[in-house]
């Protein structure tokens, strides 16, 4: 295979990343504890950098061109994920300056590693061979696994990475082992030239069971039931900016290729795996909505939440040949990248100041303590219960639309209906905040936690008000359904 | 709207100028200066309302249509625009809100001793929500305003309520959160019937729009089946939101926790969203589901049911928000009654009953805060012997039981005649059930009037007690003003609402028999059920 110069071109904010991840690694081997921050400013710069890389390739008019050989494609779709993916490391890393800081941890480590899960993400979403796609899934895996240990002192952080590598490898099994079945009846691995070649082949039982596989591995990733038991364990051990990025960036990665895989090479079944998502759509969100409802641990009832999430999402995959397409997952996770790590973030800072955030009580009277805080954190939860006008609103209602579209009115009425019951719990958050009698001392927030913390709710207010430019750009952003 | 040859969007300048006023006190206003943002909220509030009263004015009332249109773009990709406009039932409205948004400001100075600034942030902020509400023409813009407005009166419930706040506050939000998602999803099924079609329904093909006009017509000439599912996906949205039985559980508890100007702007605006809605979309977009006999049926059951139990609960309160609140159920089953007899009579009767329904209990809601602040209960039992103590109180609190019962020359009688009138028009039964809950209504609110105010005091707790101040009385007079002129003279009130109300009418296939209570000639009929329906 001969490698053409535009390849390197057109992967040069992977590689670029990359080698920034190595730099940091190095250099943080001569950076006393107390400099550290020097380290986070360059990992925020690369991500910087690269996000500049990926917007200037996305005007790039020779990029419709397939990557080494098929391996990867950069289309519009593949822009969106990568920007909106760096986007979250950056906001990742502005919310982790203070927080490891304070631990004994050193942040080299820290910062390389989130930029290789990084890279794994980049390759993921461009993807598109089996292979390659694996390949960079397990690059983003095995880096996430050890940023869940981090804080390898606490019980609770080894064990969520302990758990979160177990069931992980099981997980990259199951895939691994339906992509294997795939390549077996198929004996290629392109995405594309499954395609066509099914265009033309009757499916075999083989066949199918490969591609439920491959749909119950990628399920596992984005935590939808049955295969999310250990979202909440790592979600709560984990070190919580760590969590803030678990909730965004991998699952966007997982949702970008479980639609480019399904969307791309399995269009043919369609109706085989449409009710199959359908179902754990609708019981994802009955499940995580219903068991969010029970916690009272913060990050455990922010974790069901996103296992809910992931079941409106969920929705948005079913729009198969219908004018939406994937448009409605698009303009969802757009809004759920935000919202989701703003809460999180918020989550951090109350850390940051000496609580365990481990229940809703840690919010008590925080509107007296810091009214910003308690306000943007409310515009968060507003908008994760779907309430106008903010971005969730919209995406929500992007999702509903696809799935009355497809036909799947139940799973509308379902959806409507559990988001309403998600408001009970997340309103027992706003409901700490300003109705609870906290200690009146004023909490104040690190500059860089303040602009991820602003950057996430200017997105979710803009994106609410002010949906078009938005919901425009993502319109030219989905895959078309063959 | 045009001034000196400049076109002003004076419905947005409505709407906008509490939000405007809400950054301002936000952002310049630190929040120990009480004083100053008090001051700046009324002047908020009554600017508002003087800016809302040129509307009155130039309104042409023959005109069909809606009026005061302003249009733009908001979301092209799915046909959303920002559109605004007004015909004769939300300018009713609209005033109703303004008026009411400056009582609530001004009869909060003392009743709220904390957090004074988020108070009145909320409060104005609420306002623009409301107004929005009935300004809205566009259905996307409309759920928008109706979902968003839900925000500061949970946080106004759930901060400056009394014992059970929390509970409260978190019920009326996820009761109609409930009903306003399933609305959603009717909206969204209405906008693919127009363009593309769903669940085997051939669409229009139309360009996508949430445009009330063009989906009115659109809906209007679905198949029955389709309009009958989606008259019940929008019907869970507004029912629960008037609130009609069996869906009226969150009512009592949000009226009675919420702190008298909460419990005012419920009563006097947010509960007419819901038959605001059933005015404005349920009839004309849904004629064939309504015009199903089961589903009126259903309807007007519940209505009935709602006027007589509702009448029937509230006799037996012992706390005296509690006994108003209730009371709201069986005044807004009247509305329901009026509404759904699909006459002239009964819709501009139901509609007048709503704006009639926000002054008189209102009123009565301000007249319990007042009682409240100087002994800080509610129970009927603590007082007793009241008109000895506080005269001018007790004239207030007659006026406005009585016009909340219907007696004659007060507002409340004109509604409740003309929708008696109208659901007799339809069915005996109908206006016979009503009936008694007129006459209910008038044990209730006497009984109550006698157990305050008659009789010796009793207990010494309300012997000292001052009587109403010269502030307590400016929210109360122009409420009993608008009282007595729509007890008086009606018919400007009639002539705003007959145009809109033949229209719908006419949408639903009713019949557009003139009005009796109108008087544009004198009605024969009208001298002998005065006395018949107002006991």
């Amino acid at each position: 295979m001969k490698v053409a110069a535009a390849d390197w071109f057109l992967l040069s904010p992977e590689l670029f990343l990359t080698a920034a991840g190595l730099l940091i690694l190095s250099i943080s081997v001569f950076v006393e504890k107390a400099k550290e921050e020097f380290l986070a400013f360059l990992a925020l710069l690369a991500t910087a950098i690269t996000i500049g890389l990926v917007a200037f390739l996305s005007g790039y008019h020779g990029r419709s061109e397939p990557i080494l050989g098929g391996m990867f494609v950069l289309d519009n779709f593949a822009v969106f994920f990568k920007l909106l993916m760096l986007i979250s490391i950056a906001l990742t890393i502005l919310a982790s300056i203070q927080f490891v800081g304070r631990a004994a941890y050193p942040a080299g480590e820290y910062y390389a590693l989130l930029l290789f899960t990084g890279v794994g993400m980049l390759f993921m979403v461009s993807g598109n061979n089996l292979v390659s796609i694996y390949v960079a899934l397990e690059l983003m895996a095995l880096s996430s696994y050890i940023l869940a240990g981090y804080f390898k002192g606490e019980i609770k952080s080894t064990e969520a990475a302990l758990k979160y590598f177990v069931l992980g490898a099981f997980s990259s099994g199951v895939l691994l082992y339906g992509l294997s079945l795939v390549y077996g009846v198929a004996g290629r691995m392109g995405l594309p030239e499954l395609a066509k070649l099914f265009e033309t082949q009757e499916k075999s039982n083989l066949l199918i069971v490969g591609i439920l596989l491959i749909l119950a591995g990628l399920l596992f990733k984005i935590a939808a039931v049955p295969f999310h038991v250990w979202t909440p364990d790592v979600y709560e051990g984990s070190p919580t900016p760590v969590t803030a990025f678990f909730s965004v960036g991998p699952k966007l990665a997982a949702y970008a290729i479980l639609a480019r895989i399904f969307y791309v090479a399995f269009p043919k079944f369609h109706s085989d795996w449409g009710l199959i998502v359908a179902l754990v759509s609708a019981a994802t969100m009955v499940f995580g909505n219903l068991a969010a409802l029970l916690q009272t641990n913060v990050k455990r009832m922010l974790a069901y939440s996103s296992i809910a999430h992931a079941g409106y999402a969920l929705m948005g995959v079913l729009g198969f040949r219908t004018e939406f397409g994937l448009w409605g997952i698009l303009v969802y996770l757009l809004a759920y990248a935000f919202m989701n790590f703003g809460v999180f973030a918020l989550v951090v800072f109350l850390e940051t100041k000496g609580y365990a955030a481990e229940s809703v009580s840690d919010f008590n009277g925080l509107a007296k303590r810091n009214m910003t805080a308690a306000v943007v954190m409310l515009v968060f939860l507003l908008s994760l219960a779907g309430i106008p006008p903010t971005a969730g609103f919209i995406g929500k209602y992007y999702l509903f639309t696809s799935a009355m579209k497809a036909g799947y009115a139940w799973l509308a009425v379902l959806a409507v209906l559990m988001s309403a019951v998600s408001l009970f719990y997340y309103f027992r958050i706003a409901a700490a905040m300003f109705f609870s009698e906290g200690e009146g001392v004023p909490l104040k927030s690190s500059y860089a936690l303040t602009a991820a913390v602003l950057i996430c709710a200017t997105a979710t207010i803009v994106i609410g008000v002010a949906p078009q430019p938005f919901v425009e750009m993502l319109r030219a952003c989905v895959i078309k359904a063959p | 709207m045009q001034l000196m040859g400049v076109g002003i969007p004076i419905l947005s300048v409505i709407t906008y100028i509490p939000l405007l006023g809400a950054l301002a006190i936000v952002f310049f206003l630190p929040k120990e200066k009480t004083g100053a943002i008090k001051s700046i909220a009324t002047l908020v509030a009554v600017v508002d309302f003087v800016v809302s009263l040129p509307l009155w004015f130039l309104f042409e009332r023959g005109k069909d249509g809606y009026q005061f249109v302003e249009r733009a773009s908001w979301i092209p990709s799915l046909g959303v625009d920002y559109h605004f406009g007004i015909d004769g039932i939300s300018l009713l409205l609209i005033l109703l809100t303004t008026l009411m948004g400056v009582i609530a400001v001004v009869c909060s100075y003392t009743a709220i001793g904390e957090r004074q600034k988020e108070y009145y942030v909320l409060l104005l902020l609420l306002q623009t929500f409301m107004i929005g509400t009935f300004c809205a023409l566009d259905l996307f813009l409309f759920y928008v305003f109706w979902e968003v407005m839900l925000v500061p009166m949970y946080f106004l419930i759930g901060v400056w309520g009394s014992d059970r706040r929390l509970y409260a506050a978190i019920k009326f939000f996820l009761y109609t959160l409930a009903g306003s998602v399933l609305m959603l999803l009717g909206i969204i099924a209405l906008y693919f019937y127009n363009t593309t079609g769903f669940l085997g329904y051939k669409g229009l093909g139309s360009s996508p729009t949430f445009s009330i006009e063009k989906l009115t017509a659109v809906a209007a000439a679905m198949p029955a089946e389709l309009q009958i599912w989606l008259f019940f996906a929008f019907f869970f949205g507004f029912a629960i939101k008037v609130p009609m039985f069996p869906f009226h559980t969150w009512l009592p508890d949000a009226h009675t926790e919420a702190p008298t100007a909460g419990s005012v702007i419920l009563a006097a605006v947010l509960l007419k969203m819901g038959t605001y809605g059933f005015v404005r979309f349920s009839l004309p977009m849904f004629p064939d589901a309504i015009n199903t006999p089961w589903v009126r049926g259903i309807v007007v059951t519940l209505a009935i049911v709602g006027i007589v139990y509702g009448a029937m609960v509230t006799l037996v309160q012992k706390d005296m928000k509690r006994l108003i609140a209730y009371s709201s159920v069986s005044h807004l089953g009247f509305v329901m009654l009026g509404v759904f007899a699909l006459n002239m009579a009964g819709l501009q009767g139901g509609i007048l009953q709503m704006v009639n329904h926000g002054i008189s209990t209102g009123a009565l809601f301000l007249l319990v805060g007042m009682a409240y602040e100087r002994r800080h209960t509610r129970m009927i039992s603590e007082y007793g012997g009241l008109a000895r103590q506080m005269p001018i109180y007790a004239t207030y609190f007659l006026v406005m039981a009585l016009s909340s019962m219907g007696l004659p020359l007060l507002n409340g009688f004109i509604g409740e005649f003309a929708i008696l009138q109208g659901a007799f028009a339809v069915s005996f039964w109908w206006a016979f059930f009503a009936a008694t809950g007129i006459v209910l209504g008038a044990a209730y609110l006497l009984w109550l009037y006698q157990r305050v105010f008659f009789g010796e005091i009793t207990n010494p707790a309300n012997a000292g007690l001052a009587d109403l101040t010269g502030r307590e009385q400016l929210t109360l007079v122009p409420l009993v003003v608008v009282a007595l002129w729509i007890g008086l003279y009606p018919r400007p009130m009639f002539d705003v609402l007959r145009r809109p109300a033949e229209k719908i009418v006419e949408a639903v296939g009713g019949k557009t028999l003139p009005n009796p209570a109108l008087a544009r000639e004198p009605a024969p009929a009208a001298g002998t059920p005065r006395e018949a329906a107002a006991p």
